[in-house]
């Protein structure tokens, strides 16, 4: 078990199973299926991500370095929560992105499932977490790993 | 952040529940980035990334439902992205039943932007900036735009202000007249983080040296050194077509917002190496690094030998020059091989505005008799329909390669390939 403390950008309680990417998140490509189809556990469509391909991420702790791709990225953030295809939680371990920031303080004001969102927890923390393993996340921003 | 009087009463709610969530996410938006305080939009127009009606995106619909009924609309009026469909763009019968369900909400959509402040019908485009639309900031205008093409050529080419902003925070920024001062609006914003070294042989393809710096930088400021020797110091209407093709690679392939040009774009030429961070890292890049680079992009048609279906040119949308350049290789080309018309069913997209101005030209008479369409279409969002992802579609946007199952060739691979045919 393993403790790091960032940035809480939304604060929130969450105890879910952690989901990886070590490269940067592209969101439209990873959410244009499942929004666009249907698929209510938000399987990941980016072909470019080999991490994430495939997985479910509805419900996940999302534990990524930044977004990136197009500037839809926000609205398509806010979209899949509005839609209840939604990662449980968000965490960066990088500075949030402009893109990503949009998309969580879009779904904290304009919708009533605020996700979680803490963000320059460290490359340790990426280094350490690995898909399957158990996140809980506290609203100061704390976040305990267990193996 | 400290807001001034009006900022905090707007946030009170003094014009509305929905002014006030504007103004909320606007505020939370610059926290995150520790913004001190908000700054004016200068800019005459926004510009919109959303454009597309489609039928899953009802979340955001709801927002500009509220926005309207509420009659908190844009303070200027803007441009938007392209629209995804058009008639004369080659799609089949299933192809097209698919484009009727996927962006059934088109019109709706439309209506809500053109309430909302939507400069004009023909305001569809990646390329606002193109003097023909009429959206063109001027050289320090701080502006609140999304889609990463238009904001990376308003940054670096024009020298005006912008961060990358999502879809729906542009907007925002242009109903409040207001934004958060931070990243690429700030004097420290836009140093460089990254030396590039342009050392090649020959002048680089716009869209590969693009992608290189992008995958290096990724959303980093970088400075450019070596590329005035390919395009000289005076940016005319060719050489702002190289940046505008480059600078969108840089952003689609990476999250660049800004990159400075040595010698060649406007604080680079003012500011020189002033512009550079202390520490600033370098790299490299030669004809090797770009061969390279093109040569593991992957290639996801389910056959990978398959002759090619479809050629879309533009993403971002061709200029004026590009289409008059295009036209003539192409024409070139086919006489040189003893042909008439192109190989590969070919569309080239430009704005409308562009594609109005073209149409009223000799050259596009020999475009038209070539075989090649003209549109306006994002073709972004036509490859987004799963039918038309599914076949062999070439490109040189390395944009559309990006975000699609396109695949990329070099304009003269294409020029061969539309003119000979095969693969």
């Amino acid at each position: 078990m393993k403790t790091f403390k960032g940035r809480v950008i939304v604060p929130g309680n969450i105890k879910a199973e952690a989901l990886v990417t070590k490269s940067g998140f592209n969101t439209l490509a990873s959410f244009q299926k499942s929004l666009m189809f249907g698929d209510k556990e938000a399987k990941c469509s980016d072909q470019n991500n080999p991490e994430l391909f495939g997985k479910p991420m509805q419900g996940k702790v999302l534990c990524l370095p930044q977004t990136i791709g197009s500037t839809t990225g926000g609205m398509v953030l806010y979209a899949a929560t509005k839609m209840e295809r939604q990662a449980a939680c968000f965490l960066f371990s990088q500075k949030i992105d402009s893109l990503a920031a949009a998309g969580t303080i879009l779904s904290a004001v304009w919708t009533n499932t605020p996700v979680p969102t803490i963000d320059c927890l460290g490359l340790e923390f990426l280094d350490y977490v690995k898909s399957g393993m158990l996140v809980t996340v506290e609203e100061d921003g704390t976040v305990t790993v267990d193996q | 952040m400290i807001l001034n009087q009006e900022q905090q009463e707007l946030l009170d709610g003094k014009k509305g529940a929905a002014m006030a969530k504007v103004v909320k996410t606007l505020k939370m938006y610059g926290d995150c980035f520790d913004a001190e305080k908000m700054v004016p939009v200068t800019g005459d127009h926004g510009h919109l990334v959303t454009s597309f009606g489609l039928s899953v995106l009802k979340p955001v619909y709801e927002i500009m439902d509220e926005l309207i009924a509420e009659g908190v609309l844009a303070k200027q009026s803007f441009s938007v992205d392209p629209r995804p469909t058009e008639k004369n763009v080659p799609a089949n019968f299933l192809q097209n039943v698919f484009f009727k369900v996927m962006y059934s909400k088109q019109n709706m959509y439309e209506q809500q932007l053109s309430k909302l402040g939507l400069m004009d019908e023909s305001a569809f485009t990646c390329t606002c900036y193109e003097t023909e639309v009429g959206n063109q900031p001027r050289f320090g205008d701080v502006l609140s735009w999304a889609e990463s093409s238009a904001v990376v050529y308003a940054n670096s080419v024009l020298g005006a202000r912008c961060n990358r902003n999502s879809g729906i925070i542009e907007l925002f920024g242009s109903i409040a007249g207001f934004v958060p001062y931070f990243g690429l609006l700030t004097d420290e914003g836009r140093k460089a983080d990254w030396i590039i070294e342009v050392d090649t042989t020959s002048k680089p393809e716009a869209q590969v040296l693009g992608s290189a710096i992008g995958m290096k930088v990724l959303e980093d400021v970088p400075y450019i050194k070596g590329l005035d020797k390919w395009l000289g110091t005076e940016l005319n209407d060719a050489v702002c077509d190289y940046l505008k093709d480059m600078g969108a690679a840089t952003a689609s392939n990476g999250a660049v917002g800004l990159y400075h040009v040595e010698n060649l774009t406007p604080e680079a030429k003012a500011q020189r190496e002033e512009l550079v961070k202390e520490g600033a890292a370098v790299y490299r890049i030669d004809d090797a690094k770009l061969a390279r680079i093109q040569a593991n992009y992957p290639v996801i048609w389910k056959d990978p030998a398959a002759e090619p279906k479809m050629c879309f040119i533009g993403c971002p949308h061709l200029s004026s020059l590009q289409l008059k350049e295009w036209t003539n290789s192409i024409c070139d080309m086919l006489k040189q091989h003893g042909q008439k018309k192109v190989a590969i069913p070919t569309v080239f997209t430009a704005s409308p505005k562009v594609a109005e101005k073209f149409r009223k030209t000799s050259e596009y008479q020999s475009l038209a008799n070539a075989g090649i369409v003209l549109s306006s279409i994002c073709p972004l969002m036509y490859m987004n329909n799963p039918l038309c992802g599914k076949m062999p579609v070439i490109t040189n946007s390395n944009k559309l390669r990006t975000y699609t199952t396109a695949r990329y060739y070099r304009d003269e691979e294409i020029l061969e390939k539309l003119t000979k045919g095969g693969v």
